[in-house]
């Protein structure tokens, strides 16, 4: 395809902007497409309309599931075609097509002749365009020529095979497993990259099976492996087996370790550097094992090759954690790396030497950080930070130098975690360090002149407090922090009054000034900030009327609060709803370790009743069936969602009752089953009152109540509400009243008066997610292709710290209350990021569709980019709003 | 792209392959992992792995960067900019292969004549070449005489520069050029 495909004036416009595809455009190409129809196909220009296509694909651009299927059909008719470079780009195209199950059917018998074919090309690439789009009912089918192809005599063969069977490892485990023999034998093979392949491919089966990973590599340790990628791949087998049989408890040699030393005299790099890598990765490796490796990465260091000096610095960076007396060794090679030409490379040495290096080279090194702090990212600044900080602890003469470099670099332009890190540095060397203190506090208070970050601020007006009335002149700090109260918001000025106080209270001479200045605060906007200045003047205040000796007063502003906060919070949760004043010797102080089997407690029934659950489990039929029953509710249309019961009362409480929420388009209705534990009452006239006060979306419509709630017979009673459109969310607050009858044990009989009486059950909150209903597709990419793009909203989310990814993806989902497709909820473990696809239906029947990206990073940052597709804007906006909101 | 990533673990990854312009505009790109799901994140990460490497010296020797969690290698020759990208925890010196198996195949494939126009003009070898070198993240190849190898047995004409078309495919060429301009 060497001919221009321009218009003849473009062609003179600009030579140097010369390019075959100019002013290519989709709809011409896509009718171009037409000669993959013509009766006497020209093999050349469908080659080079396939290129064109392939082009587009490349730069971005998408086709529509109509055009996709258009295209996809027109290139099956290029099977006809005998000739091999079109035959090749039909193979490609297809794979970027990803065509759906029932487009698969189309091409599977011509796919399946070429693999059987004679021409070897042919094979190999059918092979693995095949298995590339099938699945696990045609893979049955085909599984016969796939094992043949594995121990097939040409290497392209077996190796597309092979690739292909570890893909389908992934979908059809059950499947690929049944090849291990002819996988093994090709373990054997002559050919280097199947001897990768299958390697790769037969570890992957056993992956689970130890003994069996153990005998695959001693049998292979002992033998030839052809290929270096086959020989990395048994290092990485092997220190997995090394790793598995457990600390090395006795002083003889581990086994294998022979195998990775001999590896380091191997003729290609790779392997000399996977296999050096392995040996430093070794659990409690010791020098001896160590100095064999370290000596080939040194050589390393001075290689002409900068992703050589690369993978030395930065694996020698990582024993240098854990062994930085093996690596000094490499000093010198490594402070010539400083001027390195790549600053990756410059970062790594540096920070490995501040790890090793010794006292007088400390101010050699200061210098050489500081040119060149200002190119490196933010993530290579807090390791040099946090290499500094440890470097000082060891060095503390060193101070000086050291925490003029942390000051400098705490003025210049940086995130929150690089300066948080500058800040923790700085704080950890003033109570290191007794002679930092005076000027690492100083650095603070400038710092906090101008810093952006409110967390920050109060941590440092804490500390300060702390240790600045300890310091020779206390009052030099007082400017600082009264200008916080000045100048920022309420969380840095209450944290600033705090820090007044603490100052008043230490440093008599300042005391009456400060009392001067908590008065000011007194007409501050913010209550909280008014409060603690009237609680600290009255504490610290000179006629003592609440500290009554000084030693009460220091107690209460410096001591720690002596409960867990836990669980004053909770204290301060049950203070709310009752009368008594609080008192916070009644918080408990034992901290709680949280029981497993108290979060169960409130789904288990009581014991002892013989009662199903109450109500009707959650089918949606028999709700449906139900509801419409109740002359109420049967106006409100087709029940959308009933949701799974939600406890409102604790276990073993005289009454049980746990709601069901119904929902339907403009209604929202609360099934509440209710079940009396008290054999001596009779309950009538049972309704639940909501005050729906914090759910201004709802207005309550109707509700019917339950005439009678005998012993342990459970009964429902209903409350409806009319709701405004979409996804009204709220907070209902819930109180069960009836009248109570005592009934005689001896008889069953109940009296004939009964008294009134109510009964407090928790809060119950109606959630977006309770819009949403969970329904899978069986195909999402080519659901979310034929979506209309027009209705996507694309943002990005930052999650914060995060246990883990998985417990992240696991709160997103949960929140949007979606189905995740094709197990992509589960997260593999260690990934750094994670794709995870959702599907739903909104209420008003919107179908939802719902591609999250999940992003970690070192400190367990989670950063998430949602994607929504839906048959409607509004409602792709919604399920942003939640994300927003939640 | 399927999502192959779970067992790399243990096993030899690429996560992309890019060829970019001296402007950082794509020439051919292929993902082979899901770190970037969305097309503009894709773009994001190009524009972020150009823009950072543009200016250092990868022409004689293959350079290195990290972004994020990813390792880099990358090489340049005239206008075209060669990348391979892999997770933190690979082998570079793997990555550095399959880098320059694709370099070197390609410059086999263009004859040495290794620019954007010539890339663009055999883009159709170029994808190839790039199918030929990793399957779905595998290695398959990373011998660059192999690879053109079985690139080029696969098109018995379509490197042949216009002074060596066949009459028909000069032919076919003019009726091309004519239903354009009856199509503009």
């Amino acid at each position: 395809m060497a001919q221009p495909y321009l218009k003849k004036d473009d062609d003179r416009d600009d030579e140097a902007e010369y390019s075959p595809f100019m002013g290519i455009e989709k709809g011409a190409v896509l009718q171009e497409a037409k000669v993959f129809n013509d009766p006497q196909l020209d093999p050349r220009r469908c080659s080079q309309v396939i290129t064109k296509l392939l082009y587009l694909l490349n730069q971005g651009e998408t086709f529509t599931k109509v055009e996709a299927t258009g295209v996809f059909f027109a290139v099956t008719k290029l099977f006809q075609s005998k000739d091999i470079g079109l035959r090749r780009m039909v193979y490609l195209i297809i794979k970027e097509l990803s065509p759906s199950a029932e487009e698969v059917i189309i091409v599977t018998s011509s796919l399946m002749k070429d693999m059987n074919s004679k021409t070897d090309m042919y094979r190999a690439n059918a092979i693995r365009v095949l298995c590339r789009i099938i699945d696990g009912t045609l893979l049955t089918q085909i599984e016969r020529y796939l094992k043949q192809a594995i121990v097939d005599k040409n290497p392209v063969v077996a190796s597309a095979a092979l690739v292909s069977g570890i893909h389908l490892l992934q979908t059809n485990p059950e499947i690929v497993r049944r090849w291990s023999n002819e996988v093994q034998e090709a373990v054997q093979s002559r050919a280097a990259l199947v001897q990768f392949h299958s390697l790769a491919l037969l570890h992957q089966i056993r992956q689970n099976d130890r003994l069996a990973v153990s005998k695959l590599v001693t049998s292979l340790t002992k033998g030839t492996v052809r290929s270096p990628l086959a020989q990395c791949l048994l290092i990485r087998y092997t220190s997995q087996v090394i790793r598995e049989a457990g600390p090395n408890t006795q002083t003889a040699d581990r086994p294998f370790f022979d195998y990775l030393d001999g590896c380091l005299r191997h003729k290609a790099e790779m392997v000399i550097f996977e296999a050096a890598r392995a040996i430093t990765e070794l659990t409690g490796v010791t020098n001896r094992e160590l100095t064999p490796a370290i000596t080939v990465l040194q050589l390393f260091l001075s290689s002409s090759k900068p992703v050589l000096r690369f993978a030395a610095v930065r694996t020698l960076n990582k024993v240098a954690m854990t062994h930085p007396m093996a690596v000094t060794n490499c000093n010198i090679d490594m402070e010539s790396l400083i001027s390195d030409q790549n600053r990756s490379i410059a970062t790594l040495a540096i920070t490995t030497l501040l790890k090793t290096g010794n006292e007088s080279s400390v101010d050699r090194l200061m210098k050489q950080i500081t040119n060149f702090m200002s190119d490196i990212a933010d993530e290579f600044k807090i390791v040099v930070v946090e290499a500094i900080r440890t470097l000082c602890l060891k060095f503390p003469l060193k101070y000086r130098s050291l925490m003029n470099f942390l000051s400098n670099i705490l003025r210049e332009e940086g995130g929150f975690e690089y300066k948080k890190a500058i800040v923790d540095s700085i704080v950890i060397l003033i109570r290191d360090i007794p002679d930092a203190k005076e000027s690492g506090l100083f650095h603070l208070c400038e710092f906090i002149e101008d810093c952006e970050f409110t967390y920050l601020s109060t941590q440092i007006l804490h500390f300060l407090g702390n240790e600045g009335p300890k310091t020779a002149d206390p009052s030099k700090y007082i400017r600082y922090i009264y200008n916080r109260v000045i100048l920022e918001n309420a969380t840095v000025r209450s944290s600033a009054v705090s820090t007044l106080a603490k100052f008043g209270a230490m440093v008599d001479s300042l005391k009456p000034r400060i009392f001067i200045l908590l008065k000011r605060c007194l007409f501050d906007s913010d209550d909280e900030v008014r409060d603690r200045a009237t609680l600290y003047l009255n504490t610290i205040g000179c006629d003592g009327s609440v500290g009554e000796t000084d030693n009460d007063m220091k107690d209460f502003l410096f001591g720690s609060l002596d409960v867990p906060l836990a669980n004053l919070e909770t204290s301060l949760r049950n203070y709310e709803l009752s009368e008594e004043p609080f008192n916070i010797d009644s918080v408990p102080k034992e901290v709680k370790s949280q029981p497993l089997a108290e979060k169960k407690a409130p789904s288990k029934k009581p014991t002892g009743l013989g009662a199903p659950p109450s109500g009707p489990t959650s089918n949606l039929d028999a709700y449906e069936k139900t509801l419409s029953s109740i002359p109420e509710f049967s106006s409100f249309g087709k029940l959308f969602k009933s949701l799974a019961p939600v406890e409102l009362t604790e276990a073993e409480t005289e009454y049980a009752v746990n709601v069901v929420k119904h929902i339907y388009d403009g209604h929202v209705v609360f099934q509440y089953n209710c079940t009396n534990t008290i054999p001596e009452q009779l309950l009538e006239n049972v309704t639940v009152i909501v005050d729906a006060s914090e759910a201004e979306d709802f207005s309550e419509a109707s509700s019917k109540p339950l005439r009678s709630l005998p012993y342990d017979s459970p009964g429902q009673t209903f409350v409806a509400f009319e709701k405004s459109d979409g996804a009204a969310i709220g907070k209902f607050t819930n109180t069960l009243k009836f009248i109570v009858k005592e009934v005689d044990p001896t008889n069953g009989e109940a009296e004939e008066d009964g008294v009134d009486d109510e009964y407090q059950l928790e809060d119950l909150e109606v959630v977006a997610a309770d819009y949403m209903l969970k329904v899978g597709v069986s195909n999402f990419r080519n659901a979310w292709e034929s979506m209309d793009p027009e209705c996507e909203r694309v943002d990005e989310y930052g999650l914060g710290v995060r246990e883990s990814l998985a417990e992240a993806v696991g709160a997103v989902v949960n929140i949007l209350g979606m189905q995740p497709c094709e197990g992509t909820e589960t997260v593999p473990s260690n990934s750094r990021s994670h794709t995870c696809l959702l599907s739903g239906v909104f209420i008003g029947n919107v179908k939802v569709l719902v591609r999250l990206s999940f992003g970690i990073d070192g400190p367990k940052q989670v950063a998430m980019k949602l994607a929504v597709r839906s048959e409607d804007q509004s409602v792709s906006d919604a399920i942003h709003e939640i994300i927003a909101s939640g | 792209m399927a999502n192959f990533s779970a067992y790399h673990v243990s096993c030899p990854s690429i996560k992309n392959i890019l060829l970019l312009d001296s402007e950082g505009k794509r020439v051919a790109v292929k993902y082979y992992s899901d770190d970037w799901p969305t097309l503009n994140a894709k773009l994001a990460f190009e524009k972020s792995v150009f823009t950072k490497t543009q200016k250092t010296n990868a022409r004689t020797e293959a350079e290195i960067a990290m972004f994020e969690n990813n390792i880099v290698v990358y090489k340049f020759i005239q206008d075209l900019h060669f990348y391979v990208t892999g997770g933190d925890d690979e082998n570079e010196l793997i990555l550095v292969t399959v880098l320059q198996g694709f370099f070197d195949a390609v410059g086999t494939l263009l004859r040495q004549n290794v620019d954007k126009r010539e890339a663009l003009e055999n883009l159709n070898l170029i994808l190839l070449c790039l199918d030929e070198i990793v399957d779905g993240g595998m290695i398959l190849e990373s011998d660059p005489n192999t690879i053109a190898g079985k690139v080029l047995s696969h098109s018995v004409d379509a490197a042949a520069p216009l002074s060596e078309q066949t009459i028909s495919q000069a032919l076919a060429t003019a009726r091309e050029h004519f239903t354009r301009s009856l199509l503009k």
